[in-house]
């Protein structure tokens, strides 16, 4: 099955180049570790997923790229023509001339509703060359005014459009110290928006990728494309094909409905964080040897704990008593309690691997059966020259208090009435704030009460 | 790609607005080596094919033929524009583009926005429509003119509200030359004050500069320069004032040097709409994350480094350097210290060899001694463009909605009461056609009204912080 990415604005088209990059290079590097039978089914499920054939041979990526100014589109384009690998189908992108100004309201109301033809055609098109249609993954920052606005909008018209396709938005938090003055504002917009078409929210933090590149790459300079290559790894290590029914079950087949499927159970519930380890340096991955069961029990240690990455995790915290019914607000603090959980495990002897300590019920809340609330995905094809490398997509308390966070900034300002004028001459409300905000609220009410 | 006009209004408008694209096309020169009209250029230059005469058409692709610059070029004095015209630029200039007379303003308001606006209203629809009519996509007018004199400062602002009528969809930005306390025009605070009026209701943004600052900025180079303190030699075209390597083989006029720091504001302010980088900050973005109410729309801005030295290393001391300069006193401006007063809002915008890490190691380093509103408490908004000004490895234009206009506009407004109490010079505006005493009390109460925002803003700085309370959800 095949997955359809729409990369939206500056960001969700900088990143985007770099996951197709990383899809590429992963299945073009001979560091498979498993059988060539193995890797080349591999590699054609990725093809299939994420690539399409085109006549001078090099593979071409499924995706539209939208952006309502030229700058980045034209510079994405190039660069993937330069890699000589892959690249984006020449017709496969639409822009403007003056971008959204930052304003949420400008890209939704405004660029939406005049755009929605072009845009859906290029998407109708791509989802035509598929076989089998997987589903959507729209990729954009919530900071800004295109990715943000408009692609609410456009995940709104998906929705409408393929009423029975999965759709997954993977969406960028900016720095909390501020890309946007109004990156609250723009960002309370655009998740309760999303959260009415969307059937997932996958996140990723620049300051947690920051914190990665900082003390795990050891990157002195760190620039945006060193944050989007981690974010691009990390997203590599869970779509790229696994098998998710057991040994010898062949490539899932539909991946984001098994996503779906494992980790929102209820409409409630979507936001999910991801955690990937180890993430290193290239240059020090000859050097460095780990054991399943220590990234096991590091990653375990990382849901409960709420650690962003594997350095200074608090392993202190533990879960409560198992079998006792706690009340949610006597539970033991900092404890991160999950809804559902993916664990995603790719190379040497993945098979082997205990995830027993994954399945203990005192991680969950109580309404899934422990066997539902949790789902394991292999391959014994390594990714990404990683001899061993272990993912988790996480529905749990992960996002709670960045959440809060940006939601206590943006209300703070609404108070003050501070940029309102900016929103409402294109057409968005103080009105439309207060219901924003009473959705955030019950999200965070939500997952504050598991 | 979209493209911005430069109305350039007056003497000061004129002289500044010669600079700009002085140095505009020694900045694309820089950067476009093969000569091709790329959508860089296209955002201030029209590409014109004149081997048919100079009413050739526009050439949107290809080879440069001709390049003609975006902008409407207005003085009721003919002095300065046929210096320009007489000049290196002057290929550079359509006659279509110029409006002038030979009589001048007198230093009087309202003789530039009444009477001359009246009489050139027509004139000056029309250019601007034409030069409209040449761009794809316009997105910005940009204004220089300085308030204290006639021209610039009443005509100026007429043509400021004619945008607003003609244009009402384009940004309007605005950079104010403010008058120094020793003006030698004596009825520049009925003038500024008129005018500021006029900022206040129509102007999108407005960039206020003061000649003393650019002064004491051009005397600090001077300085650096011949106290031999420097190691190395200092990189000629890289000094903020210089006009080294640019079209200009004259003898430096003595304004020149400060006209070139204002000059090189605007490039940098555009820099990122027009060039590509990792976190493009367009016109729009500045507006829309700078002005958080309508009417608080001065910003103050900074320009670092104002030299670089001849070193190709440059360590990374230098440029945490450089996010410290912007925000000290002598760089800014105008005559203002934003540290110490309180910040709405601010923008950073970096060209060059700077990454996200270097922006947020700095914000996080200068955030404790700079005092935010408590709405805004992490309102930074930040831009990266990979393309830096020439002669620099890097760059760093600040810009800052702060209180610290307060003093500037407190000044304007006492200098103004001085001459009004005793109604001095008075006459000389009320005996033109259109002029009432209601035009000064209108002006002044309106410069009072911005004066009492500020004071209200500042009334909040190192009080208590208390959060509004949060929605309560039923659970």
């Amino acid at each position: 099955m095949s997955i359809v990415t729409v990369q939206l604005g500056q960001c969700g088209n900088q990143t985007g180049h770099e996951v197709f990059s990383a899809l590429c290079s992963d299945i073009r590097g001979t560091h498979g570790l498993c059988s060539k039978k193995e890797n080349e089914s591999y590699h054609d499920s990725c093809k299939e997923r994420f690539f399409c054939e085109e006549e001078c041979g090099v593979p071409v990526a499924r995706a539209v790229l939208v952006d309502m100014e030229p700058k980045v589109i034209s510079q994405t384009l190039s660069m993937a023509a330069r890699s000589g690998h892959w690249k984006y189908n020449s017709h496969s992108h639409f822009c403007q001339k003056q971008g959204s100004g930052n304003n949420w309201a400008n890209g939704y109301s405004v660029h939406g509703p005049r755009h929605k033809e072009a845009i859906m055609n290029l998407v109708q098109k791509e989802a035509e060359k598929c076989d089998r249609l997987g589903g959507f993954f729209t990729i954009m920052s919530m900071a800004g005014g295109t990715g943000s606005g408009l692609g609410a909008f456009v995940t709104q018209c998906l929705r409408d459009a393929f009423p029975a396709s999965f759709i997954l938005n993977h969406v960028i938090w900016p720095y909390g110290t501020g890309e946007v003055i109004v990156q609250n504002y723009n960002s309370v917009l655009t998740l309760s928006h999303l959260y009415q078409s969307s059937d997932a929210l996958l996140v990723h933090e620049n300051d947690v990728i920051h914190k990665i590149c900082a003390q795990l790459m050891n990157i002195k300079q760190i620039s945006f494309r060193d944050v989007n290559q981690v974010i691009a790894h990390q997203l590599g290590s869970v779509f790229q094909p696994t098998h998710t029914a057991g040994e010898g079950s062949g490539y899932s087949r539909n991946p984001l409905g098994d996503l779906m499927e494992t980790l929102v159970p209820h409409p409630e519930f979507k936001l999910l964080g991801l955690r990937n380890i180890p993430q290193m340096p290239e240059n020090s991955l000859a050097y460095s040897t780990f054991s399943w069961p220590g990234l096991i029990k590091h990653l375990r240690q990382m849901l409960i704990a709420n650690a962003k990455m594997e350095e200074g995790i608090d392993w202190q915290v533990r879960p409560p008593h198992p079998g006792s019914s706690i009340p949610s607000t006597n539970k033991p603090l900092h404890f991160n309690t999950s809804i559902a959980n993916l664990v995603i495990l790719r190379g040497k002897d993945v098979h082997g691997v205990d995830l027993g300590s994954f399945r203990d019920p005192s991680l969950y809340t109580s309404w899934l059966n422990p066997q539902d609330a949790f789902k394991a995905w292999r391959t014994p094809r390594a990714f990404n020259k990683y001899e061993k490398s272990a993912s988790l997509v996480s529905n749990s308390q992960f996002l709670l208090k960045p959440l809060d966070s940006i939601v206590g900034k943006a209300w703070n300002m609404f108070a003050s009435k501070a940029y309102l004028h900016q929103y409402t001459k294109f057409g968005i409300q103080e009105e439309d704030f207060l219901d924003c905000f009473t959705t955030l609220e019950q999200v965070i009410s939500s997952y504050t009460n598991l | 790609m979209t493209q911005s006009v430069v109305v350039q209004v007056g003497q000061c408008g004129n002289q500044v607005g010669c600079r700009f694209w002085d140095l505009a096309l020694r900045e694309h020169a820089a950067v476009n080596k093969k000569g091709i009209y790329d959508e860089a250029l296209s955002s201030f230059f029209r590409n014109v094919d004149t081997r048919s005469g100079s009413n050739g058409p526009d050439i949107y692709k290809g080879k440069i033929c001709s390049l003609k610059a975006r902008a409407l070029l207005i003085d009721m004095e003919e002095g300065v524009v046929n210096e320009i015209l007489q000049g290196p630029l002057r290929d550079v200039f359509d006659s279509k583009q110029l409006i002038t007379d030979v009589s001048g303003s007198g230093n009087n308001w309202a003789v530039g926005h009444k009477i001359y606006g009246c009489q050139y209203r027509e004139n000056i629809v029309e250019k601007l429509r034409k030069t409209a009519e040449h761009c794809d996509c316009l997105q910005c007018f940009f204004i220089i003119h300085s308030m204290g004199g006639g021209t610039g400062s009443g005509l100026g602002t007429f043509v400021l509200n004619l945008l607003e009528e003609e244009f009402p969809e384009v940004y309007r930005f605005v950079t104010s030359v403010y008058p120094s306390g020793e003006d030698d025009v004596i009825t520049s605070p009925y003038n500024s004050v008129l005018a500021m009026k006029e900022l206040n209701e129509h102007a999108d943004c407005v960039l206020p500069i003061e000649n003393e600052s650019l002064f004491e900025i051009v005397n600090k180079i001077h300085q650096m320069i011949n106290s031999g303190k420097l190691g190395s030699t200092v990189k000629q075209n890289s000094l903020v004032t210089s006009s080294a390597g640019s079209a200009k083989t004259l003898q430096e006029k003595p304004f020149d040097a400060m006209n070139n720091i204002v000059a090189n504001l605007l490039l940098n302010l555009t820099s990122s709409a027009r060039f590509e980088g990792s976190l493009n900050m367009d016109l729009n973005e500045i507006s829309m994350n700078l002005v958080p109410f309508p009417r608080l729309h001065y910003l103050v801005s900074s320009l670092t480094p104002l030299y670089t030295l001849a070193d190709v290393n440059v360590p990374s001391r230098r440029l945490d350097q450089m996010f410290s300069d912007a925000f000290s006193r002598d760089h800014q401006l105008i005559q203002a210290d934003p540290k110490h007063s309180l910040y709405l809002a601010c923008a950073l915008l970096v060209r060059g060899n700077v990454q996200v890490s270097d922006l947020r190691r700095n914000i996080e380093r200068l955030k404790p001694s700079l005092h935010f509103v408590s709405w805004n408490q992490e309102g930074w908004k930040t831009g990266l463009c990979s393309v830096p000004p020439v002669g620099h490895s890097h760059s760093l234009l600040a810009l800052a909605n702060n209180t610290c206009v307060k003093p500037t506009f407190i000044e304007l407004k006492d200098r103004f009461m001085k001459l009004y109490k005793k109604k001095a010079h008075l006459h000389h505006y009320l005996q033109i056609d259109g002029m009432e005493q209601s035009c000064f009390s209108e002006a002044i109460s309106s410069l009072s009204d911005l004066i009492e925002e500020y004071n209200e803003l500042d009334a909040t700085k190192g009080g208590p912080r208390i959060d509004p309370s949060r929605l309560k959800i039923a659970v």
